[in-house]
């Protein structure tokens, strides 16, 4: 178990590198500086400039230069907001970023499961079809079309819930929700599926063989087995929410990192755009090796591998 | 007791013999079979037409501002307003025809993109197999777990926001899946007898990677491609939503999308578009998922 | 008088079994009117080509029929109506007085449990043990079917097994509760030739310790003999011979079984061009003929055969079949 855990971590790291590789490289490609947008200054200014956030180095060496920071957690300064370090808008954009991102995970495991077990009990019937056909709709419609739309809905017409703002924990639910309901949509779907398909193995039948219980076969035997493409798709869901909390965030005016990144997007703020995604994607390695854990400990055959 | 040999009694079995079906026609004999499947492609024939038809249908122009109609809600049939008006007093209906296009486009330059890389990709890793094999694969292990979005918008911030780039972009960032499938197909098929016909005939690798292996991957690639092209139409509109798209004069669904959001509060009919995108996407994934079914039918 | 009863009552009883699918394509016939018994302690075999029905008898009788699966008809478990009852009624019965093990025991076991826990769930289940105690019975009994270290294999994954050793868990795991009635379903068909002498030797002694009766679904008639007291022949859903095992090998009386026998190559005989088949095709249990259903595979068919399905007639002490010849 141990070696399969260390193997998983060892393939993560070239992983982390090539990210942060290519965002560096990638943005030092650019045409311009960072300084370009901004009015023409005499060219003195421009070499003080550069030398103070040491863009008169040679890339490469600008790049170890990078990769130190990094190690100390220093992300550089932001090119946006000059009082601040990207380090620091990062640290203050996260907890809000994390909170919605976990409810909107929480919501994704607690209601797919369930609808996709209920579902599978009861196939072909009016139960099925709905969840399966609710299920479709999630998974295709764009969070960006349904996070309006329930706004709308819920906002404006029903006024069951507030329509901005962010000091109340009613805030919090549109957001969470429009965040999740792509993933409780694919959950469900793997779930069905993967319950239909395991009620018909060869080893649920010899638990029925052996006269258990049908409510031990299905929770020791049956779900047990089922969950584990659900597992695995715990990676992909975390970085689908990641990249859907930057719409979301932008469209509910949350004060996440997401929004952070977009702002940085939109003003060509390099240093934020690059920590930001080098963040993040720290966040979907972690969280993809987790899984992989997490799968092994519940599969005893990978462990072997 | 008699020596019994084998006797040609007709096997009771013979008249229901059946013609052999080739694999094509049964798949579109499947694929006809599931409704949501064909019902999505017809919707989707549609969309298109009327997208790509706009400009010869004598629909009002997508530019034209009418001051006197803004907002109007739909659907005004008097003046023609199918979707009512935007902020500016421009026919919705007309604006999202014409921002179909652009999405529409997006999708398919884009999946070609990807088609292109994933195929490439995937078979020669599988035909070349061994080292080169595993390296190949542990690249697109590895790309895998990278949030592609943040690099498209990455590359938009750094290079600019035009269109070609925009194609590749999102090509470069969807081959993964096509690649993994490829290679997959590749391997199987390398073991086939009538590969080996064809080196022993001293054809060369990049021959029978060309003429033997690639068409006989087509069934898979076609259900990936259908399947691609909803993810590409997605993180088009989702750019063009943020703002990191196609840019003014042209406008696609995300971008209308993004403007009815910020006027929902006094003309809600602003969001039409993005029921015309939720349609299509889910359509496509229809008719993909229909593809899917109707060349490997698992019981559902 | 129960008490007396009871002992003579046979394990199963079973009457006009009939089980049917209900599949898209229409009704499919899996078994026609099978009745026969087993006694306690008795070794029955059933033989058939594949979709002869042989499975989806004991599928019917354990109460595993997939869920487009009906079975009528009446089955008794020592005197006790077991077809149609609930799980909740069938679970005192399965796995403690009567326990099935099936053909591929690759897919048989949970490869997420340990064999530990698949085990010991059955002895707490039915037997209230704890823990413990259930860990030292099933310890024992893999020592009993000859797992080599069971112990240390014990905490073990299926996956960690071989074919062979597979089986031998999934037969040890069937002993548990010390059942009256083990069916086997073609237990060792999944497995190598020499790893399934030993599985059927094992059988058959266990069966002997144990005072049990054995039900042995096969297609394979080498594994009957020596095996079962008495076999029952199957095609097209139904019961075509029943015989003690020397009298069938001996003197079979089905155009069916003979052909069976004929067609397994036997060491002592002189080589022939080709090896004997039945010729044809099992019968498409969607659309049944009328009348017999083997007869358009039968060298000695007559007129009567396509039109009146024979019944199954007892023709000696022990011996019935189902032929209107009237002997072969």
């Amino acid at each position: 178990m141990l070696r399969y855990f260390l193997r998983r971590v060892g393939g993560a790291i070239p992983t982390l590198f090539l990210i942060i590789a290519v965002s560096f490289f990638l943005v030092h490609a650019a045409p311009g500086g960072p300084f370009s947008t901004e009015r023409n200054r005499p060219a003195e200014i421009e070499e003080n400039l550069k030398r103070a956030y040491h863009l008169d180095e040679s890339v490469p060496r600008q790049f170890l230069r990078y990769l130190n920071g990094l190690a100390h957690a220093d992300f550089g300064p932001s090119f946006q907001y000059k009082d601040f370090s990207v380090s620091e808008l990062i640290a203050r954009g996260f907890p809000t970023s994390l909170m919605l991102g976990t409810l909107a995970i929480a919501a994704a495991l607690i209601l797919g499961l369930s609808a996709g077990i209920w579902a599978a009990f009861r196939q072909n019937s009016a139960i099925d079809y709905s969840v399966m056909g609710m299920s479709m709709t999630g998974i295709a419609v764009p969070n960006f079309v349904v996070a309006p739309f329930l706004t709308l809905v819920f906002g404006s017409l029903l006024h069951w819930l507030p329509v901005g703002g962010w000091d109340h924990w009613s805030n919090i639910v549109l957001p969470a929700v429009a965040l999740g309901l792509p993933n409780v949509a694919a959950v469900s779907r793997l779930t069905r599926g993967s319950m239909i398909e395991v009620l018909r193995s060869n080893y649920v039948r010899t638990a029925r063989a052996k006269g258990l219980r049908e409510r031990v076969t299905i929770t020791r035997h049956a779900i047990r087995a089922a969950i584990l493409p659900v597992i695995s798709y715990l990676g992909p869901a975390v970085a689908n929410i990641i990249t859907g909390s930057v719409i979301i965030e932008q469209i509910f005016s949350i004060p996440g990192i997401g929004r952070y990144f977009v702002q940085a997007a939109l003003n060509r703020d390099y240093t934020l755009v690059m920590g930001v995604t080098i963040f993040y994607g720290v966040i979907i390695i972690t969280c993809n090796l987790i899984t992989d854990l997490l799968y092994g400990f519940l599969d005893p055959r990978v462990r072997y591998d | 007791m008699a020596d019994v040999t084998v006797r040609d009694i007709p096997s009771p079995m013979a008249a229901e013999e059946v013609a052999g079906r080739s694999l094509w026609s049964d798949a579109r004999r499947r694929f006809l079979q599931n409704h949501a499947a064909v019902a999505s492609l017809v919707i989707l024939i549609i969309i298109a037409a009327l997208s790509f038809g706009a400009p010869f249908l004598g629909l009002r122009d997508q530019d034209d501002v009418n001051y006197d109609m803004m907002p109007a809600a739909p659907p005004d049939f008097a003046t023609g307003y199918f979707f009512g008006s935007d902020a500016n007093g421009r026919d919705l209906f007309v604006r999202t025809l014409y921002g179909g296009q652009v999405s529409l486009t997006v999708g398919a330059v884009a999946t070609l993109v990807s088609l292109l890389i994933g195929v490439a990709w995937g078979a020669t890793a599988g035909f070349i197999g061994g080292r080169v094999d595993g390296a190949m694969m542990r690249i697109v292990d590895i790309l895998y777990s990278i949030p592609f979005i943040f690099f498209v918008i990455l590359l938009t911030v750094v290079f600019g926001h035009d269109i070609i780039l925009i194609y590749l972009a999102i090509g470069a960032v969807s081959w993964l899946d096509m690649a993994r499938i490829v290679r997959g197909q590749t391997l199987s098929l390398k073991r086939k007898e009538f590969i080996e016909a064809a080196h022993a005939s001293g054809v060369s690798t990049f021959n029978i990677v060309r003429r033997h292996i690639i068409p006989n991957c087509l069934g898979p690639v076609v259900i990936y491609v259908t399947l691609t092209v909803p993810t590409v139409i997605l993180t088009e509109s989702f750019l063009s939503f943020l703002g990191m798209g196609v840019q003014e004069p042209q406008s696609s669904w995300g971008t209308l999308i993004s403007e009815g959001a910020r006027s929902m509060e006094i003309s809600p009919w602003g969001l039409l578009p993005g029921v015309v995108l939720a349609l299509t996407l889910l359509c496509l994934n229809f008719v993909g998922d229909g593809m899917r079914d109707a060349f490997d039918p698992k019981d559902r | 008088m129960a008490a007396i009863a009871n002992a003579d009552l046979p394990v199963l009883d079973v009457n006009g079994l009939e089980t049917t699918f209900s599949t898209p394509e229409g009704e499919v016939k899996a078994v026609n009117g099978v009745s026969f018994q087993v006694r306690a302690g008795e070794a029955v075999g059933v033989v058939g080509e594949s979709g002869s029905g042989k499975s989806q008898i004991f599928m019917s009788i354990m109460g595993l029929l997939a869920s487009n699966g009906r079975a009528r008809g009446s089955v008794k478990f020592k005197g006790t109506e077991i077809l149609g009852q609930p799980p909740s009624k069938l679970n005192k019965i399965r796995g403690v007085r009567m326990s099935m093990i099936f053909q591929d025991p690759m897919t048989s076991l949970n490869p997420y449990l340990t064999v530990a826990r698949q085990m010991t769930e059955v002895l707490v289940e039915h037997k209230g043990m704890s823990m413990a105690e259930a860990r030292k019975a099933s310890i024992a009994l893999l020592d009993r079917v000859q797992i080599p270290e069971a112990a240390q294999r014990f905490d073990m994954y299926p996956h960690e097994f071989s074919g062979g050793m597979r089986q031998r868990v999934m037969i040890a795991m069937a002993l548990l509760c010390q059942p009256e009635l083990l069916i086997a379903d073609e237990p060792t068909t999944a497995l190598d030739v020499t790893v399934q002498a030993q599985i059927l030797e094992l059988i058959g002694g266990l069966r002997r310790d144990f005072n049990m009766a054995l039900t042995l679904i096969t297609h394979d008639m080498g594994v009957i003999a020596g095996m079962c007291d008495r076999v029952m022949v199957m095609y097209g859903g139904r019961v075509v011979e029943a015989a003690p095992a020397g009298k069938l090998f001996h003197d079979p009386q089905h155009p069916y079984s003979a052909g069976l026998l004929r067609s397994m190559p036997r060491l002592d005989e002189t080589m022939h061009d080709r090896l004997t088949t039945i010729a044809g095709q099992p019968p498409n249990l969607q659309r049944l003929p009328s009348g017999c259903a083997f007869r358009d595979r039968c060298d000695y068919r007559m007129e009567i055969c396509a039109t009146e399905l024979p019944p199954l007639r007892g023709i000696a002490p022990e011996r019935s079949k189902a032929c209107h010849l009237q002997a072969l």
